[in-house]
């Protein structure tokens, strides 16, 4: 079972309570995280990623067990302990300033 | 009982003010979205408690939002705006090719005719139509694919298509306004687009009477004359008789013809009303005094309207989408401005009161005559 932590917002479109739960096929990577989890909440699709490149979006940032996964490829492996549930795969909206 | 019901959409959220006929006591809801950019708000006038949003966000992109209970309730409906094909290239602020890139909604327009038809005008400027509510969208590809597209390039705003009018008398004939490259007209529901810009003079450009490239900030039309559109352009306010096929300036004694919004009056189609702002280089009021101005004669003769608006020490803009009228037998007109507040005339912009005053900066308004 894979943990997901969405941004706020987005919990607040998906009306996401709390951490998401996942069931993934084959290996763990960004790409079949982002699969499932829009998947199972499809009004995040483009939200997270270019509905067409599925580039992830600029301000858009992926961590895991305190490490930036951001700009990884969305194929490589992510580590065993997201696999196996020990630790969530954080979605994080980027602090960019703005207005 | 009638009643009116105000969509205003903010830099923030969304926010709905109703009021009864008399429009003297309003009821603020919101934020809706909140923390969401929201370009426009529409109902569709075929079934008034069919509401769209146009959701957005620098880190989360577009959303499209639904209410069919008024906006009450709001579900995410589909927000892939494809272009259709290879898109290309549109050219960039420096004249370089730049491809078409999608960024956001800015005009929702619910069909007069269908209930579940709604077009979209986007940045980088396109039309989209949806026909079923907006769970899916399909590019007229027909206007970008207007030979004159790759010579486009965008306004300080971005390349927005912002304005989108359906002609009442006739669902194939509609028209569109894009900064900076002008008005576009199709007569066949969108398959093909003809340019309309003669007689817009815009000296900033290498050709300042070209077919396009002209910054249209807004275009009005009155449902009992179809054929008659009113312009704010950049500089400049313009008048059309004959469906955008030459235009004519009507700025006449009007202290400034920089600005944005331009609406028509709901009973009295010769009455037009803009808000004169000083300059593209300031971007507020002249004199820190805030006024509308508004013409009985379809332009060229134009009166100050400033009674119950701040007069002094006021330097905020109204932006393009941010002016709409109400049908009641008193016309009222309402407009909201950059520093949050969402001004409203029951009489026709002889008197105007702030509806609120501490929303955030105000990006559009629409409104809704409810019976």
């Amino acid at each position: 079972m894979i943990r997901v932590e969405v941004p706020g917002h987005l919990r607040t479109l998906a009306q996401i309570h709390g951490e998401v739960t996942l069931e993934v096929e084959g290996p763990v990577t960004q790409r079949s995280i982002l699969d499932a989890l829009e998947a199972r909440y499809p009004m995040l699709e483009g939200t997270l990623r270019d509905h067409v490149t599925k580039k992830r979006r600029p301000f858009i940032r992926f961590f895991a067990c305190q490490e930036d996964f951001s700009h990884e490829s969305p194929d490589a492996p992510l580590p065993p302990e997201v696999a196996s549930g020990k630790e969530p795969f954080l979605i994080v909206g980027a602090i960019a300033g703005g207005s | 009982m009638s009643g009116v019901r105000v969509l205003v959409g903010t830099r923030k959220g969304a926010f709905i003010l109703t009021s009864d006929g008399k429009r003297e006591k309003w009821d603020i809801s919101g934020p809706h979205f909140a923390g969401w950019e929201i370009y426009h708000m529409k109902g569709s006038p075929l079934n008034p408690d069919r509401l769209y949003a146009s959701q957005s966000s620098g880190w989360f992109g577009q959303v499209i939002q639904r209410s069919d209970d008024g906006g009450q309730t709001w579900a995410p409906v589909d927000n892939k705006f494809a272009y259709d094909g290879v898109p290309g290239t549109h050219q960039w602020y420096d004249g370089t090719p730049h491809p078409w890139e999608f960024k956001r909604v800015w005009h929702l327009e619910p069909s007069l005719t269908e209930p579940e038809t709604v077009y979209a005008g986007i940045e980088d400027a396109a039309l989209f139509r949806s026909a079923d509510g907006g769970k899916s969208w399909t590019e007229r590809s027909g206007l970008r694919g207007h030979g004159s597209g790759p010579h486009w390039q965008p306004g300080a705003g971005g390349m927005c298509l912002h304005t989108v009018i359906l002609d009442p008398s006739d669902p194939r004939r509609i028209y569109i306004a894009i900064s900076a490259a002008g008005a576009f007209r199709t007569d066949d529901g969108g398959q093909t687009w003809l340019p309309i810009n003669r007689g817009l003079v815009s000296p900033q450009m290498p050709n300042p009477t070209g077919e396009v490239g002209h910054c249209v900030h807004h275009i009005a039309m009155h449902p009992s004359r179809p054929g008659v559109l009113f312009m704010q352009k950049h500089w400049d306010v313009m008048r059309s008789d004959n469906a955008g096929d030459s235009w004519q300036e009507v700025s006449g004694n009007l202290p400034t013809d920089f600005g944005f919004v331009i609406d028509v009056h709901a009973h009295e189609p010769e009455t037009i009303y803009v808000v004169p702002i000083k300059s593209d280089q300031v971007h507020y009021p002249l004199d820190g005094q805030l006024r509308v101005y508004r013409s009985r004669t379809g332009g060229n003769e134009w009166e100050p309207l400033g009674k119950g608006l701040p007069q002094k020490d006021c330097y905020v803009n109204v932006l393009r989408d941010a002016m709409a009228v109400d049908s009641l037998d008193s016309c009222g007109v309402y407009f909201g401005t950059t520093g949050g507040q969402v001004y409203g005339s029951a009489d026709a912009g002889d008197n105007w009161t702030p509806l609120v005053h501490d929303l955030p900066p105000v990006l559009s308004i629409e409104v809704q005559t409810l019976s």
